[in-house]
């Protein structure tokens, strides 16, 4: 493939940049989820 | 205080559902545009960053008027439901990521098809501008104040971002045909799509719009949990003064 | 409610006070003037040369002005918040409205004497010259860029003022939003200088997008500044 490099990083960024902003909501949800009553979570 | 630890999850059905949606959709962008798709007639292998530009120039902009939207509706409801201002910051948040990853992108497929990683054409400049603009939001919001004084900025702001886009937009339009350069960089407008290019575009789309839709609503219930927080120890803090100020009372008696 | 002053009557009596505590105190003339002169001549240092200068000599007038700017807007409500004055203007129920307009007001007379020195100094540091049919254009030019730019200031400016380390926020929100009014006036000032042979009539289509900035940023303003000042 050409320019394999630049087609490389484009992938690479881009999924990486969205797991890792999935992670981080994750796990902050669930550390919040656990201080928080469930009266003041709306989705429950 | 009692430290209650209280159920750790977060996820909903919903959320569950747009969660497998995008990350079977992404599976198929990443096996159909690195290895399924042809090379492009004019473009080559160039074509392939498109499958990854595309979408997500497609949510940053979403994005963007999801916040604007959200923002109307909170500025118009007339109990100032918190909700719309949550769910405004954290598509702002999800959009700023997206919009830096679109230029990065459509910086290095430039460099690619033109040779170089710039240029002051309309469509760059006004995304460069979104950018911008975005992270002056999200620096409003940080500015602290209430819930309240924090939604009605953020909220004059949003909708003064898309008071001024169409005037930026505009000027760069006009500023821009003075130098006649021809445009080429229509970008994608102007690919003949073999039909596995097509679709895994549109997967894409489809795709990064759930993980869009999926990150905005995980993270807006991370905001209206920390606002709770908020709440709370607000609460605490008052009823201590309260007490406080009790007992002095009682004791001057 | 019905106590209420008009818009106008707001907005003078705002505006005028601005005014009388710049002449009072000289600020923007002592400090302010002199640092736009010197961005100018720095110019000269960093680009080095004559025919370059010369030609995008509207570019670096406009943007000393842009620089200026923030420092007047933060000026104009250093003065306000120092004492709580613009709570206790809110407070004593004046129009927000009024306060807005009168504060844009304040800011564009000062404005529109310092883009007349800097234009002098344009002349002759940068050696522009204005032809006869190049005047109206400018004129036309400065106010209505000047406009936008006091309406788009006093509104930022409202929101950044205070404490709290939020003025430094000032240019990030500012600048972009006033990018238009930059390229707007740019282009039309390089018509009215006949710059890299412009002529002077394609100055005009951008002193049209000038207006509409101007007119979309003062309704704007005086719907919203309310809000943004509130505490």
């Amino acid at each position: 493939m050409d320019h394999l490099g630049f087609i490389a990083v484009v992938y690479g960024v881009t999924f990486t940049v969205i797991v890792a902003l999935v992670v981080r909501t994750l796990s902050q949800g669930r550390n919040l989820a656990s201080k928080v009553a469930d009266k003041d979570k709306p989705w429950t | 205080m009692n430290e209650q630890t209280f159920n750790a999850r977060v996820a909903t059905p919903t959320t569950r559902l747009i969660g497998a949606m995008a990350i079977v959709s992404m599976a198929w962008v990443v096996i159909g545009g690195l290895i399924v798709t042809p090379k492009d007639v004019d473009q080559g292998d160039a074509v392939r960053i498109m499958y990854v530009h595309v979408p997500t120039a497609w949510v940053a902009y979403l994005a963007f008027i999801v916040t604007a939207l959200a923002s109307a509706c909170w500025l118009l409801s007339r109990k100032h439901s918190m909700g719309f201002d949550r769910v405004a910051g954290a598509s702002a948040e999800v959009g700023v990521v997206f919009m830096a990853m679109t230029l990065l992108s459509g910086s290095l497929w430039g460099r690619i098809t033109w040779g170089s990683y710039w240029a002051w054409d309309p469509r760059l400049t006004t995304t460069a501008f979104l950018l911008v603009t975005y992270i002056g939001y999200l620096a409003v919001r940080g500015l602290g104040g209430s819930l309240e004084q924090r939604a009605r900025r953020s909220a004059v702001i949003a909708l003064l971002a898309v008071l001024e886009i169409p005037l930026v937009h505009f000027s760069v339009l006009m500023w821009r045909s003075l130098h006649q350069k021809a445009s080429v960089l229509s970008g994608d407008g102007d690919i003949k799509m073999d039909g596995s290019m097509l679709t895994t575009l549109l997967v894409g789309v489809i795709g990064f719009t759930c993980t869009f839709a999926w990150l905005v609503l995980h993270r807006q219930r991370v905001l209206a949990m920390q606002d709770a927080m908020q709440m709370t120890q607000l609460d605490a803090a008052l009823r201590e003064r309260a007490s406080e100020s009790a007992d002095r009372v009682e004791g001057l008696k | 409610m019905s106590t209420q002053l008009s818009l106008g009557r707001v907005a003078r009596a705002v505006a005028a006070k601005d005014l009388r505590i710049e002449l009072r105190s000289r600020v923007i003339i002592n400090q302010v003037f002199p640092f736009a002169g010197l961005v100018m001549v720095m110019f000269a240092f960093a680009l080095d040369n004559d025919d370059v200068l010369t030609r995008v000599a509207g570019g670096l007038v406009w943007l000393a002005t842009l620089f200026s700017l923030i420092i007047i807007i933060q000026r104009s409500f250093v003065v306000d918040t120092a004492d709580g004055a613009l709570e206790a203007q809110r407070v004593a129920g004046l129009d927000p409205a009024g306060i807005f307009v009168g504060k844009a007001l304040a800011v564009m007379v000062q404005l529109v004497t310092l883009e007349i020195m800097l234009f002098v100094a344009a002349v002759v540091l940068y050696r522009v010259q204005l032809h006869a049919d190049g005047v109206v254009l400018l004129v036309t030019c400065i106010v209505s860029a000047t406009a936008g730019l006091s309406f788009v200031g006093t509104l930022y400016g409202g929101l950044t003022a205070g404490s709290r380390g939020r003025e430094t926020l000032l240019p990030l929100l500012m600048l972009p939003v006033v990018a238009p009014v930059l390229i707007g006036a740019t282009r039309a000032t390089e018509s009215a200088f006949n710059s890299g042979g412009a002529a002077v009539s394609d100055g005009w289509p951008w002193v049209g997008v000038l207006v509409v900035f101007a007119a979309a940023f003062g309704l704007g303003g005086i719907l919203s500044f309310g809000s943004l000042i509130e505490e």
